[in-house]
């Protein structure tokens, strides 16, 4: 049987783009055009105005990461999946992190402080994440303010990380049982500082954009996305919880020190419009920031109070010398601001190096149901719809 | 549900066979499922009211190496409302000639996640399902040939006349 010339996606496809009605037109968006965000080409068979199918075109960007973690050490990955979904460097690192910890069983032995540091510098990422969706997605609507708001913002944790880690965007921060540096002294003052700065800027955000009619003209309404087909899709992260689904792995799999902290989770209740509707993901976006911060201000209090840096706190003295784990397979799954992201790890238990990993990449799948979601809308619509997603193409590409 | 209760319940619907093997080292154990069952025992471990599988976090593409010439595909199974997981995967020996390729059914009837998932597994580690509607290469060029992930890929020389070595 010769399988590559049966491939039914060929078949499919020319069978969509070759024999064209009469009134039917294709128009390519992007690669290179800004509401995509990224390197994303889609293929839209469009009726005038009306899209009839979108095609999306993708692996401008991909970057072997599977094919180069067969030859890499643990250690030497994570630079590795800080280039993943680069808007949320530090939650990238957390996941994976916290995978090879629990194939090593060392999960428990590490330090109250440097998990309570762990889920301080991912929420500040997840903040500096939606930010960015948030700003882009205005743009996208035709709002610019609220994008050079938004970027404003986002350079104070960029500095704050960057001070930290040594780094703006790929921190390589969080190592497997320890931390590349303890906090630099004065980081959780001026953490403080930059919450009570950002309270307020958050408030203004909401009155700029949240409630301008013209965004909610622009978004509610559009897009909806039932809940039966965002779970049959693969959808997770804001996208699932736009839809009206409290499922977030913070609360269900209660890794890391989350347990202990305080948050609620948002989810769409179609306010504005129809529940799931683009305008919902985006307040979604919107409530998960106020409760990161929420849960950076119970990090920051017992960072300060109990858990007080000491002269004799060595964020490495936990690293394990050698890292291999036992033979076995393991599936590692967190709540990165973009969804689901998950580690697939076959070890062998004889080598440093593991035989696969496989990431699933949250942004991958909840772009996958674009196709569903973009037929038989306004090409207008296609782009809020798309930026409702949020997609970093380095993740879908890896 | 727990994980020797979801084995009984696919003895019990499918037969002592639909379970090939079992793997329990480690901290998360996994079900051998036989390949001609796959979208069988999925549909009934997403349909069943005690399991609700509803939601496909992961489908891996894995090739076992030069010497063992098998390849498996794993499925990372998760339920919302009962809040489990569950890995399944299956088997196949296979010569790894580049006449044929792999064969495995899709599950893309059950999950239609699974479409992309299937594609990417067959972009990067060469393996055929049957019945997706749209398999084709997903992250890589259409015209790239050999699949990066096995174990005995060369990377190419050069690509359309650009070398890239």
């Amino acid at each position: 049987m010769d399988h590559i010339n049966m491939l039914s996606g060929k078949t499919r496809y020319s069978q969509l783009t070759e024999h064209l009605e009469p009134e039917e037109m294709i128009i390519n968006m992007g690669p290179q055009h800004p509401s995509t965000h990224g390197v994303l080409r889609l293929e839209l068979i469009t009726d005038g105005e009306i899209v009839k199918e979108v095609i999306p075109h993708m692996g401008y960007l991909h970057r072997c990461f599977e094919k180069h973690c067969e030859s890499l050490s643990y250690q030497q990955i994570i630079p590795f999946v800080d280039r993943m979904d680069y808007l949320a460097s530090m939650n990238n690192d957390h996941a994976f992190v916290m995978g090879v910890e629990k194939m090593l069983g060392i999960d428990k032995d590490i330090p109250k402080r440097i998990e309570y540091i762990r889920v301080l510098v991912c929420e500040l990422n997840r903040i500096g994440s939606h930010l960015i969706a948030i700003g882009t997605y205005g743009i996208d609507i035709g709002a610019f303010t609220p994008f050079l708001w938004c970027f404003r913002d986002r350079e104070h944790i960029m500095n704050m990380l960057e001070w930290a880690s040594g780094s703006r965007m790929l921190y390589n921060y969080i190592w497997i049982g320890g931390l590349f540096y303890d906090l630099p002294v004065g980081f959780e003052e001026r953490c403080k500082e930059f919450i009570d700065y950002f309270k307020p800027k958050l408030k203004e955000l909401n009155e700029l954009l949240t409630d301008n009619q013209i965004f909610i003209d622009r978004t509610a309404g559009v897009g909806i996305l039932p809940l039966s087909v965002a779970i049959d899709y693969g959808c997770s992260g804001p996208m699932l919880r736009g839809s009206g689904l409290k499922w977030d792995l913070r609360r269900v799999d209660e890794y890391s020190v989350y347990p202990e902290l305080e948050f609620e989770i948002p989810v769409g209740k179609g306010e504005m419009g129809k529940s799931g509707d683009c305008w919902d993901r985006y307040k979604v976006r919107v409530d998960e920031i106020v409760q990161s911060v929420h849960i950076i201000e119970q990090c920051l209090e017992r960072l300060q109070k109990d858990l007080k840096r000491s002269p004799d706190f060595d964020p490495r003295a936990k690293l394990p010398k050698k890292i291999i784990p036992k033979e076995q397979d393991f599936y590692i799954r967190a709540e990165n601001p973009k969804g689901e992201l998950g580690y697939y790890f076959i070890t062998d238990g004889k080598t440093e190096i593991p035989k696969r990993v496989k990431a699933r990449a949250p942004s991958f799948n909840n772009l996958s149901v674009l196709q569903e979601l973009g037929r038989g809308v306004l090409i207008a619509d296609l782009i809020a719809i798309l930026g409702s997603i949020d997609i970093v193409l380095g993740e879908v590409d890896r | 549900m727990t994980f020797s209760e979801v084995k009984e319940l696919l003895i019990a619907k499918f037969g002592a066979d639909v379970i090939v093997d079992e793997q329990s080292t480690g901290l998360q154990p996994a079900l051998f499922i036989k390949p001609e069952l796959i979208a069988e025992v999925c549909l009934e471990l997403r349909d069943n009211e005690q399991t609700y599988f509803d939601f496909l976090s992961c489908l891996t593409g894995v090739d076992h190496g030069v010497e063992a010439n098998k390849f498996s595909v794993v499925y990372h199974l998760a339920s919302i409302p009962y809040k489990s997981q569950l890995t399944l995967k299956v088997v196949k020996d296979h010569d790894r000639s580049q006449a044929t390729l792999p064969s495995f059914l899709t599950v893309t009837e059950v999950w239609r996640t699974a479409e992309w998932h299937e594609r990417e597994a067959f972009d990067l580690t060469g393996i055929f399902f049957e019945g997706n509607p749209d398999l084709r290469r997903i992250l890589l060029p259409d015209d790239w040939e050999g699949y990066p992930l096995r174990k005995d890929y060369v990377a190419a020389e050069e690509y359309k006349g650009i070398k890239i070595k």
